[in-house]
């Protein structure tokens, strides 16, 4: 053993001897060693036919979806058309789903809970708090993941994806960050936590860093429901309804693009200050395009995504349901919990456009984004004290959007509550499992902190800004 | 070079009954062999290893889609596999993180067989990583995939001049219709028994300095790990400093398969 050390060392010196003979150009005289050898070996095996039909194609799709002047506008419509799709496609089922879980389901357990002499507040904590919020998160949901994810999943099969990277490329650059950064925003827009892990197909650790500390910008599928129903209700409402689904999607495009564009103005930020450095260079291959096998990318993007998506979220939404009915139904003298805690944010909620039920909800909802919307209505009707002693701590069923808007409407919100509030779902601390995850890439507490509390600084500043010029001007 | 007739009658052959092949998905337990998927990015890597072990790692077409390994398993015959699906990367020659994963698991890891899978329509560009992987191991299988979109495109590839110039079998594979699949679990097979010997191409370079510094350190390593098969690259990488690499020969890291 102690021979073979000896040997090694040895070894390792001769190695470094040798390093000076075959001078410092030896990785590239290797790397044009490998491309002579590849190049003989691709020419004697490779038979190359006539009339390259498909390459045309491919080609020619090229120059259109990353041109210069229509790769920004094809790229905008298509997400557009997805959006739109999601939001109108998905009311019909969320109403089916709602009736099922929420009308029918919820009654049964109530009665079935009472007939076998359950304790009320067990009764309360079971069925008013997990089943409602469980339920809740599944209708609201179910139908706009089931339609965007495999929409999305064909696109990325059909390889849009890296033409996506191509055109932002020159914008990530000129922010200081590496181009790949494209790839792993997209990949945001599914999840940041696995967006913040794609992140290692970039080799620099300073764009790495950016692209992690950013990746929270790219909208994730726990807030476009959010975005896509506030849009719907406080939006939406504001044109006539035939117009209602396109003005919707237009809000929530321009909240994702927002999204895009702060990812660059902090790259931009991050690079000229905290993380300095040169940008690396690096080669894109954009893939053949190739026609996605429709049924199969429709089946495991369901399983894959909507189901695993989902059910997290039921995970997280369960006990964040038993949360909100003991903050609702423990007092603390004549109030009860929820409504001390939304009484003392209530100041500077409003302060930055929004309310302190908005506040309280993202607290509570700060191991997922999902059930957000969920908490804020329950809380709003627990504080308006609108359905009576009944209604208080429990998520209640709503027939419609419209039902919903009457509600927020009820407990004091405006058009500028909507905006502020699809800006911050934006721009806050990202997810736990995004924290996490970050924390697990990086191994870095600094690092982890940064990514956590920049954003939520940043929706604090946007949101209150917003809120002054829109009290000056409204 | 009509081929198809020829594979449609091996997949009816005894070799290829579907009861043979069992997808065990994640159950990588007490696994009698440990093949390595490795490729470019975008050639269809988790595609195959989804066709293998009935798994559904996510698949997509862009490049970068996997960046950490994956683990699954499949038995064929009277043997287990384990298969690990690696990141894909253009070489093997840099420090990113996802190449690094996949560099040493091949180095490190020791797999019975590397699966390298190209893509058949690019394959000037991916031989680069191929002839880097058959420097490192002598047990590798090449899987010419997307053999489908090559036809559309017009390119036809010569399997046995490919098979004889790189030393190593060839099997052209369309694994999203699970077309050749079976060939290559056949393959992926006898290689790991040793029915199947490879003799890899080794990279030839043009400076006769580098050749001759690159002989003598293989030469040293070889003494002191006699039938290491990846001296060559061990050398070449020590050559160019790199850090993992020295530390393995220092704390005496280096793997001799069993014969």
């Amino acid at each position: 053993m102690i021979e073979v050390k000896e040997k090694s060392v040895k070894v390792l010196k001769r190695a470094s001897e040798l390093r000076w003979k075959v001078g410092n150009n030896f990785h590239d005289k290797l790397s044009e060693s490998i491309y002579a050898d590849a190049a003989e070996i691709a020419n004697r095996a490779e038979i190359k036919a006539n009339g390259n039909r498909t390459d045309h194609f491919d080609r020619a799709l090229d120059k259109i979806l990353t041109s210069r002047t229509f790769g920004f506008p094809i790229m905008i419509l298509i997400l557009s058309v997805i959006l739109w799709l999601t939001i109108e496609g998905a009311n019909y089922p969320s109403k089916m789903l709602a009736v099922l879980l929420l009308d029918n389901v919820y009654p049964l357990l109530k009665s079935g809970a009472s007939a076998i002499g359950m304790a009320w507040w067990l009764d309360g904590l079971l069925i008013d708090g997990i089943y409602l919020a469980a339920a809740w998160v599944i209708s609201v949901m179910l139908p706009p993941m089931a339609i965007f994810f495999p929409l999305f999943t064909l696109l990325e099969d059909f390889g849009y994806l890296p033409r996506v990277a191509f055109n932002l490329d020159s914008m990530f650059r000129k922010s200081g960050a590496h181009g790949k950064q494209a790839l792993t925003m997209s990949m945001g827009w599914g999840c940041n936590a696995a967006g913040v892990i794609a992140t290692r197909i970039i080799d620099s650790p300073r764009e790495r860093l950016i692209a992690i500390i950013t990746n929270n910008f790219s909208l994730c599928n726990g807030r476009w429901p959010t975005q896509i129903l506030i849009a719907t209700i406080f939006i939406g409402v504001l044109v006539p309804a035939s117009i209602s689904g396109l003005a919707a999607t237009g809000s929530v495009i321009a909240i994702a693009l927002l999204g895009v564009a702060f990812t660059f103005w902090v790259s931009w930020g991050l690079s000229r200050t905290m993380l300095k450095g040169k940008v690396s260079t690096f080669a894109l291959e954009l893939p053949p395009y190739r026609p996605p096998r429709f049924w199969k990318t429709v089946y495991t993007s369901l399983i894959d995504r909507t189901i695993i998506v989902l059910w997290r979220a039921v995970l997280f939404a369960a006990p964040a349901g038993a949360v909100i009915w003991l903050i609702s139904n423990i007092y603390l003298g004549n109030q009860s919990l929820a409504i001390s805690m939304i009484d003392w944010m209530d100041g500077f909620g409003l302060l930055i456009g929004l309310n302190g039920v908005i506040l309280l909800a993202y607290i509570v909802a700060i191991p997922a984004n999902e059930i957000v919307i969920p908490t804020i209505l329950m809380l709003t009707v627990a504080s308006t004290g609108l359905m009576g002693g009944a209604g208080e701590g429990v998520m209640f069923e709503l027939e419609s959007t419209t039902a919903t808007a009457e509600i927020l409407k009820a407990g004091g919100w405006t058009l500028l509550t909507g905006i502020n509030l699809m800006l911050f779902s934006l721009l806050h601390n990202p997810c736990s499992t995004t924290i996490y995850t970050i924390y697990m890439e990086t191994k870095s507490v600094k690092w982890t902190t940064v990514a956590s509390v920049m954003p939520i600084i940043l929706g604090f500043v946007i949101t209150f800004l917003v809120a002054q010029v829109w009290r000056i001007l409204v | 070079m009509k081929k198809e007739p020829t594979e449609i009658a091996c997949e009816s052959c005894k070799h290829f009954n579907a009861s043979a092949l069992k997808k065990l998905g994640l159950d990588a337990s007490n696994c009698d062999f440990v093949i390595a998927l490795a490729g470019n990015p975008n050639t269809g890597k988790s595609t195959v290893f989804n066709a293998l072990t009935g798994l559904n790692q996510h698949t997509g077409n862009w490049p970068g889609k996997t960046v950490v390994r994956a683990e699954g398993a499949y038995s064929f015959e009277d043997n287990r596999y384990k298969l690990v699906d690696l990141p894909g990367t253009y070489s093997l020659l840099s420090t990113s993180q996802d190449e690094e994963v996949a560099r040493n698991f091949i180095l490190f890891g020791s797999p019975d067989v590397t699966v390298v899978v190209v893509d058949a329509s690019r394959l000037e560009r991916n031989l680069n990583l191929v002839l880097q992987v058959l420097e490192i191991t002598d047990r590798a299988v090449l899987c010419l995939n997307i053999m489908d979109e090559a036809k559309r495109h017009g390119i036809s590839i010569d399997e046995r001049t490919l098979s004889r110039d790189l030393g190593i079998p060839v099997v052209p594979t369309s694994a999203r219709s699970n077309e050749g699949i079976p060939l290559l679990i056949q393959t992926i097979s006898q290689v790991a028994k040793r029915e199947i010997f490879c003799n890899p191409h080794r990279i030839k370079s043009k400076s006769p300095e580098i050749n001759q510094s690159v002989d003598e350190l293989s030469g040293d390593i070889e003494k002191i790990y006699p039938g290491l098969p990846n001296s060559r690259w061990i050398a070449i990488r020590l050559l160019e400093g790199d850090k993992r690499v020295i530390e393995a020969v220092e704390n005496n890291e280096l793997f001799v398969p069993a014969l």
